[in-house]
């Protein structure tokens, strides 16, 4: 399997209120062609800024994407001008997000939505363009598709619409599909529904995924490869079946250990202690060491880097040796 | 929909009701005796009572009142008192004018405001915004005839680019359109901008933005669209405040619109005229009078623009 | 300061209102007259300033008949609802289906010109902005727990809409009366300018307008100031009425 994005030691900042927020800082990874790749962490940490930085629809001002790359395929996207960058959203790499209910345009019928990018990105007809959007539809098995591209989102359910919302963003065959917590603001029912198609639609197209979630029942679901976010930073990555098994981190252990377990003989929940620092006055060295139970003594000082700790099991943390510079 | 729409015109028929018993009402109270008036200050006792009689004018207030509804509903406003003329004759030509006068001035400052308001919004604290909501400020604090009056010492005094006066031609109706929509201009700017700065930060603009739509796309079909439908109510809002603003323009600008006739009926008691003006606005006006009324939600104009109105 | 100049009229202005030089007629600024003089060789300047203190006292009157007015039919529609709200407010949209300065002409008609009818037209024209703010605040109000409580602790009806919910409703009270000191002044100043008003000799900015259009030509400075004051004392009270939103009900912030 080859690269198909790599982003290099990113970082994304925003201005508030005359203080810098780092919202991202530093972070690098890659996603392989055909995989799902996960991106964990609580809210806050920078899952849902990763995603629009790839896409490069940070709001400007106050964001900014200040240092790194992202390659995707050969192209730099850092480096791509604004029209070039445009011809890539949407068909290259599209994205899905949180909420359904207001992520479609309410004055527009969904086929005509689905139209106008269709049209765009492959220059067919109007109404080739149409009928193109009414068998996505009903690729993403969508009952009487027609009827369907003919309603105003508010016509349709919240898992209707998620259901559009992904036949649309996955309408021109994208490479990469960037779903950021897709099924959140959904019923359980309707969330297992929709991870299904997802996945069944990745395997039919062999589109990439980068799924930001902070579900990790749906991360053990959907994921390949998982990268673990703590305010702005990745401190951990592994194939999935290895974080489960087997989480270095401290805090990848503690958000673990926030699962409710059906065989755990513990009465209650671990809960980690304290709360997400503030990210435009983050700690010295490394930025978990506040509400560390196993922090030592460079743990205030310096900041850990990655270290291989198995095979494609990277993680930021003193216990393992992240003291040397890599 | 059209149930909706009837539904809508039938609550209009208790408004007429109470508008046109105003209008018949504030009448009666005016002092004077119309008979006198109409016959002349000094004619014989006689030729009064004639008048009187030939007018209705001895007749209950009741019997007053019924005549004066159904001769309205019939489209017979009575005589003009002053110049024997069918009030119906004069109101036409007069409400023609006043209401293309609105229109022109309502055409500016939509053009005018909803520019202004997008690019303010797209360009949040930009000059061109700050620029703007500065001009917008002026907008709605300077009164019209002071406004009619300035752009009358500049354009037709000094550079003598266009008339200060008369009627008939376009150019003619230029100032004072702009001097009556100048306010109008600022509000809808005003409001474009707040609803824009609202629409841009919706979810469905940022897809429309992922999906590799182009920026003038992304503004001006996904957002303007949804931008408008507060916008909406506002258009029928200043075109009712326009009607009445044209007053104040028409008698600047010395002109042969419908707010003059009525200042000048006051003026000479011609009672017909001022009657029937009265209760015009409440007539002419259904659609601006219900968005008026401050049910933007279901007004019948922004139905049309919201899908998701049950009709 | 608008204030300020209104009660202080006596004493700021350098001439007397009133009394003009016929040989100083129209003559334009100068040191002696800072704004000129109009067509009776009055000083414009004092009758600016004079003209500050009938533009205030018209603006406290008729904006206090509507707050008044307004709140108490506001409040009684948005309380009691029902058929007493029906009446209240199909009543203010039969006022309402005047457009704008159109009620205030019909009422000046009937009435006749005037100070104390300007006032009245000026007041009632407003009321049915005030009643719809109130009735809408009172109605959200009005579910709220406190009030709940209060009516359950035997509290009368009475006691009930003035100490607990006009008390809350104030915000957008406030913020309605200084935006309608605003509109009053241009509606007021309006009608003196058609002569439906203030009359003329008395200093009045929209009537010392209206007597100074025969003059645009050849003294236009008779119709800037008067103009240029109107506006801003309105644009005063646009702004002041504009921040008070900005910090009292923070919803409304764009």
């Amino acid at each position: 399997m080859g690269t198909l994005l790599r982003v290099d030691d990113l970082h994304t900042h925003f201005l508030s209120a005359g203080k810098v927020v780092k919202a991202l800082d530093g972070i690098s990874f890659e996603i392989r062609e055909g995989e799902v790749f996960g991106v964990v962490g609580e809210t806050g940490c920078g899952k849902s800024v990763t995603a629009l930085s790839i896409l490069r629809l940070i709001p400007f001002p106050p964001g900014r994407i200040v240092s790194g790359a992202i390659r995707f395929r050969e192209t730099e996207l850092l480096a791509l001008p604004p029209d070039r960058m445009r011809a890539v959203r949407g068909k290259e790499i599209s994205m899905i997000f949180q909420e359904p209910m207001t992520s479609l345009n309410p004055v527009f019928r969904v086929g005509e939505q689905m139209r106008e990018v269709i049209m765009l990105h492959q220059g067919l007809g109007k109404s080739e363009a149409l009928e193109a959007a009414v068998r996505m539809l009903e690729r993403v098995r969508i009952p009487e598709a027609r009827k369907v591209a003919g309603q105003y989102p508010h016509q349709l359910s919240g898992g209707m619409r998620q259901r559009v919302m992904i036949a649309l963003e996955l309408s021109c065959r994208p490479a990469l599909l960037i779903a950021d917590e897709p099924t959140t603001a959904l019923d359980v029912t309707i969330q297992a529904q929709i991870l299904k198609l997802l996945n069944e639609l990745k395997r039919e197209m062999g589109t990439s995924i980068l799924l930001i979630t902070h579900d990790l029942g749906v991360v053990a679901q959907m994921c390949d490869r998982v990268a673990v976010m703590y305010a702005g930073s990745i401190v951990e990555e592994a194939g999935v079946a290895a974080i489960f098994e087997n989480p270095r981190h401290p805090y990848t252990q503690g958000l673990w250990g926030a699962i409710p377990l059906a065989h755990d003989e513990k009465p209650t929940l671990a809960v980690i202690p304290g709360a997400v620092p503030d990210l435009s006055r983050l700690p010295e060295g490394c930025k978990f060491h506040p509400r560390c139970g196993r922090r030592f003594a460079p743990c205030d000082r310096i900041r850990p880097q990655m270290t291989a700790v198995g095979d494609g099991h990277r993680v930021a943390c003193h216990l393992y040796g992240g003291g040397e510079p890599s | 929909m059209f149930r909706y729409i009837l539904k809508r015109l039938a609550m209009l028929i208790p408004v007429l009701f109470g508008v046109s018993l105003v209008s018949f009402s504030l009448l009666q109270i005016v002092p004077g005796d119309p008979a006198v008036l109409l016959a002349g200050e000094d004619a014989n006792p006689d030729f009064i009572e004639a008048v009187r009689k030939e007018y209705g004018f001895d007749q209950p207030l009741t019997v007053q009142y019924v005549r004066f509804v159904s001769r309205a509903v019939q489209g017979d406003f009575g005589v003009s008192i002053r110049n024997r003329e069918p009030v119906i004759n004069l109101l036409k030509q007069r409400f023609a004018f006043t209401i293309q006068l609105s229109f022109l001035s309502i055409l500016i400052a939509a053009f005018i405001g909803l520019i202004a308001g997008v690019i303010s919004a797209t360009r949040q604290y930009s000059i061109f915004d700050n620029l703007s909501m500065v001009g917008a400020l002026f907008g709605i604090s300077m009164p019209i005839f002071w406004l009619g009056l300035l752009l009358m010492l500049v354009f037709s005094v000094h550079l003598r680019w266009l008339p200060a006066g008369g009627s008939g031609e376009l150019r003619h109706l230029i100032l004072p359109a702009v001097a009556l929509g100048a306010a109008s201009a600022a509000v809808i700017a005003r409001m474009t901008r707040a609803s824009m700065l609202e629409v841009i930060r919706q979810d469905y603009i940022r897809t429309a933005r992922a999906n590799g739509l182009r920026e003038w796309v992304v503004i001006y079909k996904h957002a303007l669209k949804n931008a408008m439908i507060p916008v909406i109510t506002v258009f029928g809002l200043e075109f009712g405040y326009m009607l009445g603003g044209a007053v104040l323009t028409e008698t600047v600008f010395s002109l042969p619109g419908i707010g003059r006739l009525m200042v000048e009926g006051i003026f000479q008691r011609d009672y017909a005229v001022v009657q029937r003006l009265r209760r015009g606005p409440g007539v002419d006006d259904p659609g601006g009078r219900h968005l008026r009324a401050g049910e933007p939600a279901d007004g019948h104009c922004v139905c049309l623009f919201r899908p998701q109105n049950p009709l | 300061m608008f204030v300020l100049v209104a009660l202080l009229a006596p004493l700021l202005a350098p001439y007397d209102p009133n009394e003009g030089e016929l040989g100083q007629r129209l003559k334009p600024p100068s040191a002696e007259h800072w704004l000129g003089t109009d067509a009776l060789g009055r000083d414009i300047l004092s009758r600016v300033i004079y003209g500050a203190q009938v533009s205030l006292q018209i603006q406290l009157v008729a904006v206090l008949i509507a707050l008044v007015l307004g709140t108490l039919l506001g409040m009684f529609g948005g309380y009691y609802g029902g058929v007493t709200d029906n009446l209240i407010m199909r009543f203010m949209d039969i006022l309402l289906a005047f457009p704008g300065i159109f009620l205030a002409i019909a009422i000046i008609a009937v009435l006749g010109p005037g100070l104390l009818n300007l006032m009245l037209a000026a007041g009632i024209y407003s009321v049915p902005q005030f009643a719809r703010i109130v009735r809408g605040s009172i109605l959200s109000l009005k579910e709220k727990e406190f009030v709940e409580a209060a009516r359950a602790a035997g509290e009368s009806d009475a006691a009930i809409l003035f100490r607990y919910l006009l008390p809350n409703s104030m915000a957008p009270i406030i913020i309605q009366t200084t935006l309608r000191m605003a509109t009053v002044l241009l509606t007021a100043s309006g009608l003196s300018f058609l002569g439906l008003g203030v009359q003329p000799p008395r200093a009045e900015w929209g009537a010392m307008l209206s007597t100074a259009r025969p003059y645009l030509i050849t003294a236009p400075h008779v119709a800037t100031f008067p103009g240029l004051a109107i506006m801003l004392v309105v644009m005063g009270f646009n702004l002041f009425g504009d921040g008070l939103r900005d910090s009292l009900d923070p919803r409304l912030k764009d």
